[in-house]
């Protein structure tokens, strides 16, 4: 029940819940007005949802040919089944090139396999330099949000970071902070020897690495140390450039609201004979880690997930409790059903349950990912494996039985209506109902008439002629 | 014409007055409407709990109590989806008998759909003074594409509809989801009336008794007894 209480202490946490405002001003009305540029909106979406399941479709080629293509160009691609492989690949790399630090661009996968933790327990220093990732391994939380990593935390609670961990004077606007992370890190961009960045795609005919940033922060990882490490999942692969260029017509409007992102890092392998930059290493670590667990199943679907964040960033749930009550990694509605596949559904709690189904999160996802569909699947699941509360299955149980045999439903529905009236009392509402806290802790119950519709119109239909609509209930 | 009233667990158990504001549009309209007594439930609380199969029978009794109706017809635009949308192309899409969901879907409507989409009425029994605002229930709204129909029948009726803020918002209901996580849903409810109390309108209309429960719940929780909270098929009707 990690979930259900770690939301409610954050529905308390009043500085959490204004920092929170900005998601809705920012990213909600931000995509609404970025789509409004594009006409056929809708067609670019159903094309780009075909294109995806066309490459899930035929994964492993296309894997194979990012691979033949990136080594071609000199990279080396490595293939890490489990989490902990990919962390053993990446300090394995760093230690045989005897790398003493580590710049990283924002990288969602290395949060999932932790890989920062592992490279330090290496004695090899890492230094996040997205903003949000920097604000956040000053303050050693991990990400709220994948495209907006810190969104929890205010300026000044940056501002508090920053006197603390720059020994400079505290300030406040945030073109000062952004200014002091840029002095911060441009000693580390300039003395790192090894970069490493995740990839919003890997393009199988090319054998390229892209990755999409509005700081330019990747560009500084890409091209100035000796070696480059992307570590990225395997569902990331793309065939074409072209198939890239629809992409990205989505991405940015759908994450941020913005028609095109400030930067697109294209890597496609090392630093060529007579080339002036680029790594004299490039190393790509694609990642399994629970995702071929998809593959194949009626939860495919997911794996077209391009990671925008659109689906948190209008999930009224998320809005209210923010990312970090999910619990791990990948919050809101693609969380919801990414972590259960993950980390096992035995261990996924409520995370399921954690919507309303009010739809919102598959209307924007721009892959059109039915997410609502497979978070109810997930449900199945846990139904069917007994994983769910006792009272709840109960409840539900017998709510089946009766529905299914109407005249005990009627007798039941009878009785629950006169009670739910006695119950209401004067002011014809239940203020608390054992069984039902969770609705009556925060709310009232309107209760019912006293007499169900059925008995009504049994009443009305019962009377020869009708001279009114029926009877009515008060 | 002959048209099958779905009249729905909950307004049966907790409100039939929408029923009977149901039947006498339609009535009025001149259809002929036919109650089947042994109706229950969708099957949606089930089904988005996890409970497939149980779901799978509910949604054959529904299949069989409505099959020689030329219209079935429900104030609910949630139990209109689960049918609609979530029986054909989920519970029995690779069913043999999908043909017959099919065809049920096909000849389901929402009451406001039914009333402005095929019946076209041009008046409403009931005159509205003043302003109403609109709370657009998900389902409905997304799955179904229900917006402009019951602002026009409002609109019929004389009310003017003044918008609320995220009028098209979640209000936290969620069917089990309003007892499972009380709390987040709490908040969203708190969040639609603050948003219902920016209007200043005295009137909240919807047309999913869920939504509308959640909706009243919390106002009278804050302290609201005076909003009315009101199914727009009763606003429509007339007297309640």
């Amino acid at each position: 029940m990690f979930f259900k209480r770690t939301a409610s202490e954050k529905l308390n946490d009043a500085l959490l819940q204004r920092n929170m405002a900005n998601l809705k001003s920012k990213f909600v009305d931000g995509r609404a007005r970025a789509i409004l540029e594009i006409e056929d909106w809708e067609e670019i979406r159903t094309h780009a949802a075909a294109l995806r399941d066309r490459t899930l479709a035929n994964l492993d080629a296309y894997l194979v040919e990012f691979e033949r293509n990136a080594v071609r160009r000199g990279a080396q691609v490595h293939w890490a089944e489990t989490a902990e492989d990919a962390c053993r690949i990446a300090v394995e790399i760093a230690r045989a090139n005897g790398v003493r630090k580590v710049t990283k661009s924002k990288s969602m996968v290395s949060e999932e396999v932790n890989l920062n933790e592992r490279l330090e327990e290496a004695g090899i220093p890492v230094v996040e330099t997205d903003l949000g990732e920097y604000i956040l391994q000053l303050a050693h939380e991990p990400p709220s949000h994948i495209v907006a990593p810190a969104i929890h935390k205010s300026k000044e609670q940056v501002a508090d970071l920053f006197e603390q961990a720059h020994h400079r004077p505290r300030i406040t606007e945030i073109p000062a902070l952004t200014r002091e992370a840029r002095e911060a890190l441009r000693e580390h961009f300039l003395t790192a020897d090894m970069g490493i960045t995740g990839a919003n795609f890997v393009i199988a005919e090319t054998g390229t690495t892209l990755t999409v940033t509005n700081e330019g922060n990747a560009d500084m990882v890409t091209t100035i140390p000796r070696i480059h490490c992307v570590i990225t999942g395997v569902e990331k692969v793309i065939p074409t450039l072209e198939d890239f260029a629809t992409l990205i017509r989505l991405l940015p409007r759908s994450a941020i609201g913005q028609t095109i992102a400030n930067y697109l890092t294209l890597t496609t392998g090392i630093r060529g004979r007579g080339e002036l930059d680029g790594p004299e290493q490039m190393h790509v670590i694609l990642v399994d880690a629970g995702r071929t667990r998809f593959v194949g199943t009626d939860m495919q679907v997911m794996l077209r997930c391009i990671r925008c964040g659109a689906c948190m960033n209008h999930c009224p749930v998320y809005q209210n409790i923010g990312g970090h009550a999910y619990g791990w990694v990948y919050p809101g509605p693609m969380g919801s059903v990414l972590t259960p596949v993950y980390v096992g559904i035995e261990n996924a709690g409520d995370l399921p349950n954690a919507a309303t189904f009010c739809g919102e999160c598959q209307v924007v996802c721009p892959v059109k990912i039915p997410l609502p569909d497979l978070m109810r699947k997930l449900r199945e699941r846990q139904f069917d494996a007994k994983q769910r509360p006792f009272g709840e299955r109960a409840a539900l149980n017998g709510w089946s039985f009766l529905a299914r045999r109407p005249r005990l439903y009627a007798a039941f529905t009878r009785i629950a209506s006169r009670m739910g009236a006695w119950m209401g009392g004067r002011d014809r509402l239940i203020h608390r109902l054992p069984g039902i806290d969770g609705w009556t802790k925060g709310r009232d119950m309107p209760a019912p008439a006293g007499k169900t519709f059925r008995e009504l119109y049994r009443k009305r239909a019962s009377a020869s002629r009708p001279t009114s609509r029926g009877e009515r209930a008060p | 014409m002959k048209v099958g009233l779905f009249v729905t667990c909950l307004v049966d158990l907790v409100r039939p007055g929408i029923g009977f504001a149901t039947l006498q549009l339609l009535e009025e309209a001149g259809c002929e409407v036919v109650v089947p007594q042994a109706q229950t439930c969708c099957g949606q609380p089930g089904y988005n709990s996890g409970a497939r199969e149980v779901s799978q029978a509910l949604a054959r009794k529904v299949l069989a109590e409505f099959r020689d109706c030329d219209y079935v017809v429900a104030p609910s635009g949630s139990c209109s989806g689960q049918v609609k949308v979530h029986y054909v192309e989920d519970l029995f899409r690779d069913a043999p008998d999908r043909a017959e969901f099919e065809r049920l879907a096909a000849r389901w409507y929402e009451l406001s759909e039914f009333l402005v989409d095929v019946l076209k009425i041009d008046r409403v029994p009931a005159t509205i003074e003043g302003e109403v605002t609109y709370h657009d229930s998900c389902s409905g709204l997304r799955e179904l594409g229900v917006k402009a129909q019951p602002r026009a029948l409002l609109r019929k009726a004389g009310a003017r509809i003044h918008e609320m803020n995220e009028c098209e918002k979640c209000c936290g209901f969620g069917g089990t989801f309003s007892v499972k996580l009380g709390d987040i849903s709490t908040r969203m409810a708190a969040n639609k009336c603050e948003n219902i109390r920016k209007t200043g309108v005295r009137t909240i209309a919807g047309g999913d008794l869920g939504c509308l429960l959640n909706i009243e719940g919390r106002l009278r929780r804050e302290g609201d007894m005076e909003t009315r909270v009101a199914h727009f098929a009763e606003l429509i009707a007339g007297e309640s």
